[in-house]
């Protein structure tokens, strides 16, 4: 299992990938930047899992902090406003 | 393509403040589940429940109640990992309706 | 609810729930999703798979668990700056430490302070602390919440009568993967002295989902 790519602090983007699949990034938050808020720690793929099948190596999921502003344009609420979505690694580049 | 249950940001009206205690055949479809993703058993993964879940089609997903869709994927699942075969599912579902028309359920 | 016997030894104790006086007595016919429930249960206890008695426990371990064990945590949390400090940083120790469930999935504790409000959703279903609350309210796993909450936070919760002043920042929460998260309410003035019951008695569910705020009576 190799370390975690991001550390707190990083900028990344979500991949704007469309497959099919049992996929756990929700379509709203991909392509989107933001900040990687902590390491949640190692699991296996979900996506693999759920054909009951083992789902590894591990990889690193990370709680990602977006403005709302920047996910939604229509968005009514001062900047601070944040929204803190749980990302796995493959779906991360940095930003 | 937004799978139908990614519903974050969809348009949507006001939120229903609805509770109901659940019903005890719900509380037995939560409980199966439990039983049946435990280490012991190891017969379903969450990830598998859900991935059954989101294929139900986008009008019977709606349609549906929260357990209703879980019974319906409990049972594809088990059905996908070979735990029940259709025979002995379908048996047992004509089996029920016949002890229901008896008067025995 | 019909009594449902069955052919084998193991009796579903189906009587018993007569007297939960929240259940409605059903006598019209099992639907669909009931018969496949009873289907899947029967052929999972004929292949010993589990016990009728298995389930039953499990019935009741779920009942025994409600949103106390989430207000207990919360009043200890708010009595004790050091056991506070524990739940934010390991809640795998302090939970057990007020008697509660640590549950299977990691749980984080997401604080409400003088500058942030949380908010928790899961949009892709309904992931919810169980272990610490019990089972999730219907709202909670609404397509209107699950949609609305994530893109107008201030609205929906203005739709639980709880109003957020633009100078605290409302931070969302969407479940997505392993992580549980109860939120922390703020504690309102005015509790000075009361003991961690007192305390307890006004840490609602939905304070800790984030719709509402702990207020006194």
């Amino acid at each position: 299992m190799s370390p975690a790519r991001f550390q707190p602090g990083d900028r990344v983007r979500v991949r704007q990938a469309d497959v099919p699949g049992h996929l756990r990034t929700p379509w709203y938050i991909r392509g989107h930047a933001g900040e990687i808020e902590r390491i949640c720690g190692f699991f296996a793929n979900p996506e693999e899992l759920a054909f009951n099948r083992h789902g590894l190596p591990k990889r690193a999921l990370y709680r990602v902090r977006f403005a709302q502003k920047q996910v939604w344009p229509d968005y009514q609420g001062p900047a601070t406003d944040t929204i803190d979505v749980e990302i796995y690694e493959h779906w991360l580049d940095k930003a | 393509m937004r799978q139908h249950h990614d519903m974050g940001g969809e348009p949507a009206g006001a939120v229903e403040k609805t509770e109901h205690d659940y019903a005890p055949w719900e509380k037995r479809v939560d409980a199966l589940m439990v039983l049946l993703s435990d280490r012991e058993r190891n017969l379903m993964k969450v990830d598998e429940l859900r991935k059954n879940i989101e294929a139900i089609g986008p009008d019977a997903y709606h349609k549906m109640s929260y357990y209703e869709r879980w019974i319906t994927s409990i049972t594809s699942t088990l059905l996908q990992r070979g735990a029940i075969t259709s025979d002995e599912l379908a048996t047992k579902i004509a089996d029920i309706e016949r002890r229901e028309k008896a008067g025995l359920l | 609810m019909s009594t449902h016997t069955h052919h084998d030894h193991d009796h579903d104790h189906d009587h018993h729930d007569h007297s939960h006086p929240t259940e409605p007595d059903i006598d019209g016919p099992l639907s669909y999703h009931q018969k496949l429930e009873i289907a899947v249960r029967e052929l999972m206890i004929e292949k010993g798979i589990l016990s009728a008695d298995e389930v039953r426990r499990t019935v009741e371990a779920m009942d025994a668990r409600s949103p106390a064990g989430g207000a207990k945590v919360v009043a200890r949390a708010w009595a004790d700056p050091a056991y506070k400090q524990l739940l934010m940083t390991d809640p795998s120790k302090a939970l057990p430490q007020a008697g509660v469930e640590v549950g299977l999935y990691k749980l984080v504790v997401v604080e409400n302070t003088e500058s942030v409000h949380n908010l928790v959703v899961c949009t892709l279903c309904s992931c919810y602390p169980r272990a610490i609350l019990g089972l999730p309210p219907d709202w909670y796993k609404s397509r209107a919440y699950r949609s609305r909450a994530v893109r107008e936070p201030r609205k929906v919760m203005a739709e639980f009568g709880l109003e957020i002043p633009a100078d605290i920042a409302v931070r969302v929460h969407d479940s997505t993967a392993d992580m549980r998260y109860l939120v922390l309410p703020k504690r309102p003035k005015g509790t000075e002295g009361w003991s961690e019951e007192k305390l307890a008695s006004i840490v609602t569910r939905d304070t800790m989902i984030g719709v509402a705020e702990a207020r006194i009576p």
